[in-house]
C-alpha cells in the first residue's frame, strides 16, 4: 500500500490535491487505495475527480494522476 | 365510535401530501444543522415527527476520518434525506454538490438553493434557474428555494421543479413570515407543493404558514437555536398540525364589530 505524504511547498515531485490539500503521489494508486490510506468508509462518502463524479463501482479501477484534484465529501447537519 | 367522528379520523389519516411520487404524513421538514451535537440533533428530529430532513454535503475532515457521522445518528432508512446546496453561490457549485450527494446517498430528490452574498443570503434567482435547468436535465427531482416572486415560481414549475419553496424571511433570521400576502398569491397559483422555507422563528409562525395553505413548512434554526430544542421541536409539530387543521376547517369570516356568542333571547329583566 502506498504511503501518503503531505507536500512541502518547495518540492517538485508528482502530486495531487484532496479536499484542497496537496499530497505526494508516491507510486500507482487507485481511488480505492486512497480511501483506505485516508481511513474512510467508501460507503459513506462520494468522490469527485477533476469536477467529475467517480462512481463507486469504478473506485478500484480509477488511477490517480499527477495534478488530479479530488474532493471527498459526506453528509453533515444542514438546513 | 360516532360515525362523524370516525369519518374525521379516516380523513385525518388520509391527509397526506405527495412530492415527486413520494407520500408523506408529516408536513414539517426539518434541517439537521446548528445543533449542539449529533445526539441533540437526533432527539430534536425525533420529537418533531418529521419524515424528511435536510442535510448538507461537505468535505470529509481528513485529519479525523473516524469522527461520528450524521448517518450514525439520523438513520437514512428511517428519514428521507433531502440533500441541500446551502453555501453554494453559483449554479455550477450547486450542481456539483448535488451530483456528489446523489453518488453518496443514491437520492435524486434534492433541495436546490443558490444564494446571494451575506448578510441577506437572498435567493439568487438567475443562478437558481441555471442550476434547476441543469439538474432537471440530469434526472434530479428539484425542490427549489426561491424568492417570494410568483412569476419566478411559475417559471420554475414550468421547468419541472417538483416543489416551490419561497422564503418567509431571510435564512436563520427567525423574523416570522413577513410576506403572508405574497405567499397566499403563490399558494393560489401553485400546481405543485408549495412550502415556506426560511424565516420561521417560533411555533405561531409555522401555524400561520399552514393556515395560509402551505403544503408543508421547512425550518431549522427555530428548533436548533431554541433554548430547549427538543421542546421546540414538539411545539413545531403541534403548530404545523394545528395550522393544517385550521386551514382544512376553514376559518370564520372576519367582521368589523362584535357578534355576541350567547343568545340575546331570554335575558332576565
Amino acid at each position: 500500500m502506498p504511503i501518503l505524504r503531505r507536500m512541502s511547498d518547495t518540492t517538485t515531485e508528482p502530486s495531487f490535491t484532496v479536499n484542497g490539500e496537496s499530497r505526494a503521489l508516491a507510486g500507482a494508486m487507485t481511488v480505492s487505495d486512497l480511501l483506505v490510506v485516508l481511513g474512510l468508509d467508501g460507503r459513506k462518502v462520494a468522490v469527485e475527480r477533476n469536477e467529475a463524479i467517480v462512481p463507486r463501482s469504478v473506485y478500484g479501477t480509477t488511477w490517480l494522476a499527477a495534478g488530479d484534484s479530488l474532493e471527498i465529501v459526506h453528509f453533515i447537519g444542514g438546513g | 365510535m360516532d360515525q362523524a367522528v370516525g369519518d374525521q379520523v379516516v380523513m385525518d389519516a388520509e391527509d397526506r401530501w405527495t412530492v415527486a411520487g413520494r407520500s408523506f404524513r408529516s408536513r414539517l421538514i426539518v434541517g439537521t444543522g446548528k445543533y449542539k451535537d449529533l445526539a441533540e440533533t437526533a432527539a430534536a428530529i425525533e420529537a418533531s415527527g418529521a419524515e424528511i430532513v435536510t442535510v448538507a454535503v461537505r468535505r470529509v475532515n481528513l485529519s479525523d476520518p473516524k469522527a461520528p457521522m450524521l448517518q450514525d445518528f439520523v438513520d437514512p432508512k428511517k428519514y428521507t434525506y433531502l440533500p441541500n446546496t446551502a453555501g453554494c453561490h453559483t449554479a455550477n457549485e450547486a450542481v456539483r454538490t448535488l451530483r456528489l450527494a446523489r453518488e453518496a446517498g443514491g437520492w435524486n430528490l434534492v433541495k436546490l438553493e443558490v444564494l446571494g452574498p451575506p448578510p441577506h443570503l437572498y435567493p439568487d434567482m438567475q443562478g437558481t434557474f441555471e442550476a434547476a435547468a441543469a439538474l432537471i436535465k440530469d434526472g434530479f427531482e428539484v425542490m427549489v428555494y426561491c424568492a417570494d416572486d410568483p412569476l419566478a415560481a411559475s417559471r420554475l414549475e414550468d421547468m419541472g421543479c417538483v416543489a416551490i419553496m419561497p422564503l418567509g424571511a431571510p435564512i436563520g433570521s427567525g423574523l416570522g413570515l413577513q410576506n403572508p400576502a405574497m405567499l397566499s398569491l403563490m399558494i393560489e397559483q401553485a400546481k405543485v407543493p408549495l412550502l415556506v422555507d426560511a424565516g420561521v422563528g417560533t411555533a405561531s409562525d409555522a401555524a400561520i404558514g399552514m393556515e395560509l395553505g402551505c403544503t408543508a413548512v421547512l425550518l431549522n434554526s427555530a428548533i436548533a437555536h431554541a433554548k430547549n430544542p427538543v421542546l421546540m421541536a414538539r411545539a413545531m409539530k403541534a403548530a404545523v398540525e394545528a395550522g393544517r387543521l385550521a386551514f382544512r376547517a376553514g376559518r370564520m369570516a372576519r367582521r368589523m364589530g362584535a357578534d355576541p356568542s350567547s343568545p340575546l333571547a331570554g335575558l332576565i329583566r
